[in-house]
């Protein structure tokens, strides 16, 4: 549900602090507000992004000094972009929030390793996964793959069972 | 094993040699994934290993057998290659689990379906991951492999 | 090339010395699993540790998009295979939390039994492996003991011994068998006594305090920035539990105690696991007394098989049981993320769904592999040994690290 359905069903403080107080100081950066089983969905303009990482980290009603997962999602059918996830925690406040950001595939997205440490190998594992580069990463390599692996395995065109070689002689051709 | 007279035993330098080979396998501590913890279970005191001889090596230099316990990766096949290369003759490898055997549940881009794409297999262990009494029936049949084995000298000028 | 770098002695001449990158893995018999670690050393002490990750990445994430959503239960199982039942559990709640299924009381006393037994059994290999790496090998010995009567009680639950596939999305496979909770109640009335023998064997142990007092210190603040969770951040102070502060299925009925340390080193984190080992045991003693009669299934057929004895003898629910084997549900659009407390720190699972019978993206949010950064900042100008006990005690298990 969006819009003003998310006052409703929200309790007063949740809504002022979690939705209230960020739309009021980002105003047009936050594109989208999504209220789903409980949980708050911003989508952030790609600028905004930092700023607004950090406004959550050090604001002292919200605290979010706790980043949970950083990940990304191929929807280049339906919206035509990639989508990069941010699940943040508060731990004195116990509150739970999800950012968004969508980019295209040769967008660069700024890297929030400079707000919390722990997106480092969070963010080298969605590089190596779909190919989304971060702006200001120290040290932006694969993780998972071998280091001259070709393609981005978890997109959605990548074949589960990958190319056929001298290891998996179920892969797909190569063409 | 042969003839037997009082204090004095005839029989044949295979049968010796071979009775020695499989009586006392060093394998090396080579767990990769859930196999593993089984690997360890049956060298624990429940299904103790020790009684058959076989007591766990780090060092691929100081081993006998390696046991593929666990999802070979295609990331990790040129290192089990090298280990494989560093033991010393006779080696023999025991492919534990469905994962070793043949990729197990995994038909995906990272995993090598079976470890005998990259190092030649003697027995395959069944099972996800297989009982410790499963990997010990395994050791028993590698042990019958090597007995049927024909190590003496003289077999390479076998015509 | 190499540094070369002159360094003053005590007795004032210069000495150069060169820097030396060590490999230690992936195949080494103290590193829990398939770790490459890159240390870049300056004589014995450490001046950067990388860890080197990826020789178990197996594709789980791609795997889970093209399988229906009961059929992944299996492959989770494999993830922290320590403890499979908490792995089950978070990714089947996830599913529950998208469609909004509640399940009966029996089930949820009967997952929180499982999970506190499988939380016992995974701090036991912990502690037992971490004594194996430091020398301390009669401990494994003695911790495999405990773990074989854990296992027992789980083949008799389950029927499997390591990768269990219990939880299913409504409930759990199959109610408490006859004699479980006879069994179960003897295991937990014995229990304490052999924590106590741990202790009696480490905890004062001069040798121990040794190679773990004072040992990779992380601050509170430095562990909550790199994303630590689990034992290894209750070791530094901070008393996060998802078990307290957002409880889950029935935690908010027992009475147990949240560990924390003092100093964030290696011991505090070991101190931890032993006493949430003795508080896991007072939880299931808790949830033995207080289980209900009842069913152990949410009995919605659109998503749950009906059970075994009706399917035999009704045609709806054999037909409702066939559809939902062969073609799975159908989901509402939109995604969800549910963690909890899994013996390692916190388990995640994010789930996207398009409204169809499959996952879009489903991502694993693996504490090991978020608790691995922290090995970096640990053992900055640590000695060379000291790095094992510094892994011992994040306890990574590379299922969970490499998905």
């Amino acid at each position: 549900m969006e819009g003003k359905d998310i006052e409703k069903e929200l309790s007063a403080q949740h809504y002022s602090l979690l939705v209230k107080k960020i739309k009021d100081r980002f105003g047009g950066d936050i594109l989208e507000t999504t209220l789903f089983r409980g949980e708050i969905t911003h989508v952030v303009e790609k600028g905004a992004l930092v700023e607004l990482c950090r406004f959550l980290k050090q604001e002292p009603d919200l605290q979010f000094k706790f980043l949970s997962d950083v990940l990304g999602v191929d929807c280049r059918k339906a919206l035509s972009c990639f989508e990069v996830v941010y699940h943040l925690y508060s731990i004195p406040n116990k509150y739970r929030l999800r950012i968004k950001v969508r980019v295209r595939e040769d967008e660069k997205v700024p890297s929030v390793t400079s707000v919390w440490r722990s997106a480092d190998f969070a963010e080298r594992e969605t590089f190596d996964m779909f190919g989304i580069v971060f702006d200001g990463h120290p040290n932006l390599k694969r993780i998972y793959m071998p280091l001259d692996w070709e393609g981005y395995p978890l997109r959605k065109d990548y074949p589960l069972t990958g190319f056929k070689d001298e290891y998996n002689p179920f892969g797909v051709e190569k063409v | 094993m042969g003839v037997t007279e009082g204090n004095v035993l005839f029989t044949t330098v295979d049968n010796i040699v071979s009775w020695g080979r499989r009586s006392a396998l060093w394998p090396m501590t080579f767990g990769l994934a859930c196999c593993a913890i089984e690997m360890i279970a049956a060298g624990c005191s429940r299904y103790d290993t020790d009684r058959f001889g076989i007591i766990f090596r780090a060092s691929p230099r100081q081993s006998d057998v390696m046991i593929v316990a666990g999802t070979m990766t295609k990331k990790m096949a040129p290192a089990v290659k090298r280990l494989y290369a560093q033991m010393p003759e006779p080696k023999w490898v025991i492919a534990m689990g469905g994962c070793a055997s043949a990729g197990g549940p995994f038909n995906t881009y990272s995993v090598v379906q079976g470890t005998d794409l990259v190092v030649p297999v003697d027995v395959y262990i069944p099972g996800c991951p297989p009982r410790p009494e499963a990997l010990l029936y395994g050791f028993l049949q590698l042990q019958e492999k090597i007995k049927r084995e024909m190590p003496s000298v003289f077999a390479k000028f076998k015509v | 090339m190499e540094d070369v770098v002159s360094i003053a002695s005590n007795n004032g001449d210069d000495i150069i010395t060169k820097e030396v990158t060590l490999n230690m893995g992936p195949q080494h018999p103290s590193t829990h699993g398939v770790m490459h670690l890159v240390l870049r050393m300056q004589g014995e002490k450490i001046v950067k540790a990388e860890p080197d990750i990826g020789f178990l990445h197996r594709g789980m994430e791609k795997i889970a998009e093209n399988l229906l959503y009961p059929q992944f239960v299996p492959y989770t199982d494999r993830l922290d295979y320590l403890s499979s039942m908490t792995n089950n559990l978070s990714y089947v709640m996830a599913v529950e939390k998208l469609i909004a299924l509640d399940i009966p009381e029996r089930g949820k006393y009967i997952r929180v039994i499982a999970s506190e037994l499988s939380r016992i059994s995974s701090h036991l290999l912990a502690v037992g492996a971490w004594g194996l790496d430091l020398g301390a090998v009669t401990l494994v010995l003695y911790a495999f003991r405990e773990r074989e009567m854990i296992l027992d009680l789980f083949e008799m639950l389950c029927g499997a011994r390591l990768t269990y596939n219990y939880m299913k999305i409504g409930g759990v496979r199959g109610d408490l068998p006859s004699g479980f909770k006879e069994k179960c109640r003897d295991f937990v009335q014995i229990f304490p006594k052999r924590v106590d023998e741990y202790e009696q064997l480490l905890t004062g142990n001069r040798i121990w305090l040794q190679r773990n007092k004072g040992i990779g210190v992380i601050s509170a603040e430095d562990a909550v920035d790199l994303g630590l969770t689990g034992p290894s951040l209750r070791g530094s102070g901070v008393k996060w539990d998802i078990r307290k502060d957002t409880p889950y299925l029935v935690y908010d009925r027992f009475d147990f105690k949240v560990p924390a340390g003092e100093n964030g080193d290696c011991f505090d984190r070991y101190m931890v696991r032993v006493e949430e080992m003795r508080q896991a045991s007072r939880i299931i003693a808790q949830a033995l007394e207080q289980i209900p009669e009842g069913p152990v299934n949410a009995d919605v057929p659109e998503f749950v098989s009906p059970p075994r004895k009706d399917i035999a003898t009704n045609m709806e629910d054999l037909i409702h049981h066939f559809k939902l084997i062969s073609h799975g549900f159908k989901t509402p659009k939109g995604e969800v993320y549910s963690s909890i407390e899994a013996p390692k720190g916190e388990l995640g699972f994010y789930i996207v769904s398009d409204g169809s019978e499959r996952p879009f993206r489903v991502k694993i949010r693996a504490p090991s592999f978020v608790n691995l950064q922290s090995v970096d900042p640990m053992s900055r100008g640590a000695y060379f040994a000291d790095v094992v006990a510094v892994i011992s005690s994040l306890d990574p298990v590379f299922g969970e690290v490499d998905k």
